[in-house]
């Protein structure tokens, strides 16, 4: 066994699955190899603190490894995948409708946004085209998902900071976009609204009433949040000149989302490669070139803003018409169909036994805007109704890539901002 | 004779003491109940509503509760000042009651040098701080304890400085003459001669305006001195899960508990005394009405008014708990340090300038 493992051993103790917690240790000692343990610390002095998995501020399972002097972090180590659960591999087992309810199950805060992902990356692969209404109750539901995402991050952001208070406030909120969700697909939170070609139910006026409702409400909540928050001056004192990304490390580490766009990079999928009805909508991109954890504040909460315009127009513009593609042979046939005939029946058991088949060969790669950053599903088929291989790229993982970097150097206190600016879902994360 | 004469010693000596921490539990009780609901309030909920009327029981329950749950010693925790942690925190809190009053002086203690009496024995709780971060054998216990320290040592310099700004003003530590001069009874100097009035005109902080900023600073170096939001860096639930009392359950964890409310007691008394005319009604004489003589003396208006504005401090502790972040550890003792001890400083220096200036 190497040396440094050794010392290292007798002073953390690793018991449980000592195999990779020995590699974990022995990355904390080899990293950079610009400061050595042997030389800067004859005394002793620096400590290694697990912050995590079981921890508060780590939105999860996240498990931060830390080398610490005084408050001050030298050096860190990030270990994700304690809440893996094979997902991709999972998908391999199962048709794309039956692989969707997983999907929600990745970034549980926007299920919505994750099964249309899902859905488009297929519908691209097989080339089905997808009613207006439907696309149109989509991009509602996503920037619903989208609000109701970034909702929980103020919320826990700054209950991390502290101010517990408003994360009751914007749960407030959430509970609204939960009944909203529960009026629409059924369900509050693993919605799995919607189906490949189409949607499952159509959305009804009352529920059209209860979404302007609550963003006429919502606008107003956000004025006086800005106002509570905004101007507070331990708030801006945590959060100025903290976790400093430039533009050209976002780049290169691979930021995605709101922190990139925090950075100085005006990259925002829904823009640059449009999809669903984006392009008929007016809404600008939020951007700031600062890239600490102020401007990632600043980003989000506009965020939430130019979302509820786009709800509002696509409430204005929403057609009427039917929400799942006429094609029994690509996706579901309607109720009434099945109840009342033998091919209705024979089709619908056919989507469900095997469901929709790509051709053999096909390979796809389709992102969105998720509230996290790009969420791309690269699926490549054999033929049959299951991927061959679908491989998820989710944005909390490369999000996570430049959280070593930036905590490296910053004190102890400023993990909890840190960890919150970026906003990993280690569902999503770990897959 | 000698035995029932010891006997009445002991007596005397029992019964205050344990009056007073039969006030200190009650009011806890009720402190933790009010914060509940006052954080209730705060963020649109409805808080404890369950266990009594409108949940009053609730805290009484959760103390039951406390109280039979094993305090869990860790394996490799230093057992003995593991045990002695709590008690010494505890202890030191509470002889600071020693020689502040809940009324009337005539029906309480009066000692010559009682501000310097609160702020030395109140001060040893840090070493039990520390001693509760060691001992847990936690790094996180440590990380709390380690903090504590330099809040404490950061910002009980601003505290001692705002008492000594009131001390030269009044020329006394001694708590009832500096009531007493805020009364219309003893009545001796200030900025405006209003003495036919009473109530809040003869407060300190309007007889010597500046008296006010002396508050402030004293306020806010005493909620550090609590450990309570926006100041609780020493236990920051999201960043050290709950600092330097991280491994204590049960009744050691109460004890705990019982010493911040009892310290959040103290710094509002002293504010009440220093700056608020403390027993003194705070309603002037009108024309006719002599309010201020009407609501004046004796042992219910004395503790009334001293107990009501005290727990208005309280309330206002609390209501900056529940609105406001916490500080970054670094920024706090900059905080103390650069802003809170020079201006502390100043006003010193310029409550002496006032007296030398004003007083005949």
């Amino acid at each position: 066994m190497n040396e440094t493992i050794l010392k290292f051993q007798d002073k953390v103790k690793p018991q449980f699955f000592p195999k990779h917690q020995q590699a974990i240790y022995k990355r904390l000692e080899t990293k950079h190899s610009t400061v050595e343990i042997d030389d800067s610390d004859p005394l002793g002095t620096e400590m290694v603190l697990n912050i995590g998995p079981q921890h508060p501020a780590t939105h999860g399972v996240l498990r931060v490894v830390t080398q610490l002097e005084g408050e001050t972090i030298v050096k860190c180590v990030l270990d994700v995948g304690y809440l893996h659960r094979g997902i991709e591999k999972l998908a391999e087992y199962k048709t794309f409708q039956e692989f969707m309810p997983y999907t929600d199950r990745m970034d549980y805060l926007s299920p919505y946004s994750n099964n249309v992902a899902l859905c488009l990356a297929v519908e691209k692969l097989v080339g089905i085209e997808v009613p207006e209404r439907a696309q149109y109750i989509r991009t509602i539901a996503c920037e619903l998902a989208r609000i109701s995402a970034h909702n929980l991050w103020l919320g826990t952001m700054l209950m991390d900071a502290g101010a517990v208070s408003m994360f009751m406030y914007t749960f407030r909120e959430r509970e609204k976009i939960y009944d909203i969700f529960d009026k629409l697909a059924g369900v509050r939170f693993t919605v799995s609204h919607c189906r490949v070609g189409g949607i499952q139910f159509d959305m009804t006026d009352e529920v059209a009433k209860m979404i302007s409702d609550f963003i006429d409400n919502f606008l107003k909540e956000l004025d006086g949040w800005h106002k509570f928050i905004d101007r507070n001056p331990i708030w801006i004192n945590r959060n100025l000149n903290v976790g400093h990304v430039s533009k050209e490390e976002a780049i290169a580490l691979g930021f995605t989302g709101p922190n990139l766009r925090a950075s100085g990079v005006p990259h925002d999928i829904r823009k640059a490669e449009p999809y669903l009805v984006y392009p008929a909508m007016d809404f600008s991109i939020p951007t700031r070139t600062e890239g600490d954890c102020l401007a990632r504040y600043f980003v989000r909460i506009e965020e939430m803003e130019q979302s509820a315009k786009i709800i509002k127009q696509c409430l204005q513009k929403i057609p009427k018409g039917i929400i799942r593609a006429d094609n029994a042979k690509q996706t579901y046939i309607s109720k009434e169909e099945i109840y009342y005939s033998m091919e209705g029946l024979i089709h619908d058991f056919m989507m469900v036994d095997v469901g929709v088949m790509p051709p053999k060969g096909a390979e796809v790669y389709h992102a969105i805007e998720a509230p996290k950053g790009e969420l791309g599903f690269y699926i490549y088929s054999d033929g049959t109704g299951t991927p061959w291989r679908l491989k998820i790229k989710s944005p909390s993982l490369s999000n996570l890539q430049v959280l070593e970097k930036m905590m490296e150097g910053s004190m102890v206190s400023d993990t909890v901002v840190l960890i919150g600016s970026i906003d990993p879902v280690m569902g999503e994360a770990d897959k | 004779m000698l035995f029932n004469l010891n006997a009445l010693i002991t007596l005397e000596l029992l019964l205050p003491i344990t009056l007073t921490f039969v006030f200190i539990a009650i009011y806890a009780l009720l402190g933790v109940y009010a914060e509940r609901k006052i954080a209730a309030f705060i963020q649109d909920r409805v808080g404890p509503d369950e266990v009594g009327y409108k949940g009053t029981l609730q805290t009484f329950a959760d103390i039951l509760k406390l109280l039979q749950k094993e305090i869990i010693v860790p394996d490799s925790a230093d057992k003995i000042l593991f045990w002695l942690a709590p008690i010494l925190i505890f202890a030191s809190v509470f002889a600071g009651f020693a020689v502040l009053p809940f009324m009337h002086s005539e029906y309480y203690v009066n000692i010559n040098l009682a501000l310097l009496w609160v702020m030395t024995i109140v001060s040893i709780d840090v070493i039990g701080i520390i001693m509760a971060g060691w001992a847990s054998n936690n790094k996180y216990s440590l990380y709390g304890s380690m903090r504590a320290v330099s809040q404490m040592i950061a910002y009980e310099i601003p505290l001692g400085f705002a008492i000594l700004g009131v001390a030269v003003i009044y020329g006394t530590l001694n708590i009832n003459q500096i009531i007493t001069m805020q009364s219309i009874e003893g009545y001796t100097w200030g900025l405006w001669n209003t003495k036919n009035y009473g109530g809040f005109f003869l407060w300190s902080i309007f007889q010597h305006p500046h008296l006010l900023l002396i508050f402030l600073i004293f306020f806010t170096a005493g909620i550090a001195e609590c450990n309570r939001a926006p100041f609780d860096i020493p236990e920051a639930e999201s960043e050290l899960i709950a600092g330097f009392h991280i491994e204590y359950s049960g009744f050691a964890f109460a004890t705990i508990m019982l010493a911040e409310y009892a310290n959040m007691l103290i710094i509002s008394l002293l504010s009440v005394i220093m700056f608020f005319g403390g027993w003194n009604s705070p309603l002037p004489n009108l024309g006719n009405f002599f309010l201020y003589h009407w609501t004046n003396g004796g042992l219910f208006w004395s503790s009334f008014w001293l107990l009501t504005k005290s727990f208005l401090l309280i309330f206002i502790m609390m209501w900056i708990r529940w609105s406001w972040p916490r500080f970054r550890a670094d920024q706090l003792l900059q905080f103390s340090w650069k802003v809170l001890l020079p201006a502390s400083l100043t006003l010193v220096i310029f409550s002496v300038l006032w007296k030398l200036w004003l007083h005949p």
